[in-house]
């Protein structure tokens, strides 16, 4: 009985410096068909400046139980968006490192290469190519079980800059049953024309959040994720154009530059739960509410099925997302300057969005390689088709009113390499 | 939403944070029963670098954005 007594207080002690975080990982009991463990690991968590004073009160309240920081771990992953006209790809590289036992690092290099004759770009403007290159540094800093993050990134395109900081805090508690999050960022973007060099406009995002994430039984996990974000400047496209009913045009109608408020804040509600299936696979589903200032209201569903094989990892999801428009869109104005804000943004009409994703993940050096400990490779490919229910396809040629409404269909696809060590 | 909505929600989530670091609640799923939850088939992101790329394509196709994962900076409007 002393035994296992022992056994089962290792088997706590050991359990019990994991985060139920969705990073957690377990050093026992095996799991079959599983490779050897990793570090465990817990997700960056959050942000806020006040919630700096909830994370005092917990550093004195704290019990024995630990929490773990992020693994050491390297991403290198290409990435090809390719539909309606836009071809955009590039390489995004992820290296974390941790420093002692309570800090870990992290750099992230991203680049998108733009070549685009979309169906805004061929109505109303030129092709055109351009890059984005992105750099981002983070740190997580441990301490008992709560982990403070901090990060800032640098986003630099030829028309377009933002500088974003980050800060977050995230606790574990009730035993490691429930993690709370709050986290916090401040954007900095500025606007320019690449045809008017004089031309610079500024805009400031904030974002608010909450997170929290539950395990609610041995075989089911959930998370709830409210975000709030607020803009204040200059929002819209600097290029883009609205198009309104003109008698003096042969085509029946002309454009003049869209205008938007110059503050939007946006609601988010994002559920999610993930159900441990009796042979070894999980079933995922989430669902979002959304609502803004512009009148944007819309549901965001998805389910989604993982399923091991031998060292292969397979996974299928289905998302759909349906919105309705923003009070101040529409495909065509009744006049020159008809309302005080004008938008034709695809973006903003009512629209219905599918998307079917497969994925397939391979593990390779289970065993290590020199300070290497594993490998895997992963492929998938996302299927999206977006239904405009407001924006008409003007490339067609067709008559004024008789225009078919536009749909577009796109490709992405991402390949990465992973490496644990 | 405005700053008193998000008071009333943040209020009560900052002060049952808070107590709960000083209690002692009973964990109704022990450590020991964590395994199937540990597994990585079970991770709620299991790809970060991926999930951000894939939030980011949606957040310039669609007019909604937040509440699902995390988000990079950049326009990608056109």
């Amino acid at each position: 009985m002393k035994v296992r007594a022992a056994e089962r207080e290792l088997r706590e002690e050991a359990a019990a410096a994991i985060s139920p975080d969705e990073r957690m990982k377990i050093m026992l009991p095996a799991i079959p068909g599983q490779s050897p463990m990793q570090k465990p690991v817990r997700r960056p968590a959050m942000r806020s400046i006040a919630s700096l004073f909830v994370a005092a009160v917990f550093a004195m309240c704290q019990n024995t139980l630990a929490s773990v920081l992020p693994e050491d771990r390297a991403d290198f992953l290409y990435h090809r968006y390719e539909g309606g006209g836009v071809t955009i790809d590039g390489p995004s590289i992820l290296i974390r490192k941790s420093v002692g036992n309570s800090l870990s690092l992290a750099a992230n290099y991203y680049v998108d290469m733009v070549s685009s004759a979309s169906i805004d770009v061929i109505t109303t403007a030129s092709p055109y190519t351009e890059e984005r290159t992105q750099y981002s540094l983070s740190a997580d800093y441990l301490r008992g079980n709560t982990t403070m993050s901090a990060s800032y990134t640098s986003s630099v395109e030829s028309d377009f800059d933002a500088n974003t900081y980050h800060l977050s805090v995230s606790q574990d508690m009730f035993s490691q049953l429930t993690t709370l999050t709050l986290s916090y960022s401040f954007g900095d973007d500025t606007v320019r024309r690449v045809d008017d060099p004089t031309f610079f406009r500024d805009n400031i995002r904030q974002h608010y959040g909450i997170g929290l994430t539950q395990i609610v039984t041995r075989n089911l996990i959930t998370a709830l994720n409210i975000e709030v974000i607020t803009d204040e400047g200059f929002l819209n496209n600097p290029y883009r154009a609205v198009r309104f009913a003109d008698p003096d045009s042969p085509i029946g109608y002309s454009f003049e530059p869209e205008l938007y408020p110059g503050t939007r804040t946006t609601n988010a509600v994002g559920i999610r739960a993930k159900y441990y299936l009796s042979y070894r696979a999980a079933l995922e589903t989430q669902y979002r509410y959304f609502t803004d200032t512009w009148g944007i209201e819309s549901h965001t569903g998805s389910v989604g099925y993982v399923h091991p094989w031998r060292d292969f990892i397979f996974s299928a999801k289905y998302r759909f997302h349906t919105q309705t428009g923003a009070d101040f869109y529409r495909d065509i104005f009744s006049r020159s300057e008809a309302t005080n804000f004008r938008a034709r943004d695809k973006e903003l009409s009512a629209l219905t969005s599918q998307t079917f994703k497969v994925s397939v993940a391979y593990e390779f050096l289970p065993r290590g390689w020199g300070f290497i400990d594993k490998g895997t490779v992963n492929a998938s490919l996302d299927y999206l088709i977006i239904d405009y229910d407001n924006f008409n396809d003007l490339s067609t040629g067709a008559l004024l009113g008789s225009e078919p409404l536009y749909q577009l269909k796109a490709n992405v696809v991402q390949v990465f390499f992973s490496f644990w060590y | 939403m405005n700053k008193n909505q998000i008071s009333r929600i943040l209020l009560p989530l900052v002060a049952l944070a808070a107590l709960s670091g000083c209690s002692g609640i009973e964990p109704w799923v022990k450590p020991y029963e964590r395994d199937r939850l540990a597994d990585p088939i079970m991770f709620l992101d299991m790809d970060p670098v991926s999930s951000a790329y894939i939030y980011h394509v949606y957040e310039a196709r669609e007019g909604a954005r937040g509440g699902e994962g995390t988000a990079g900076g950049g326009c990608g409007c056109n």
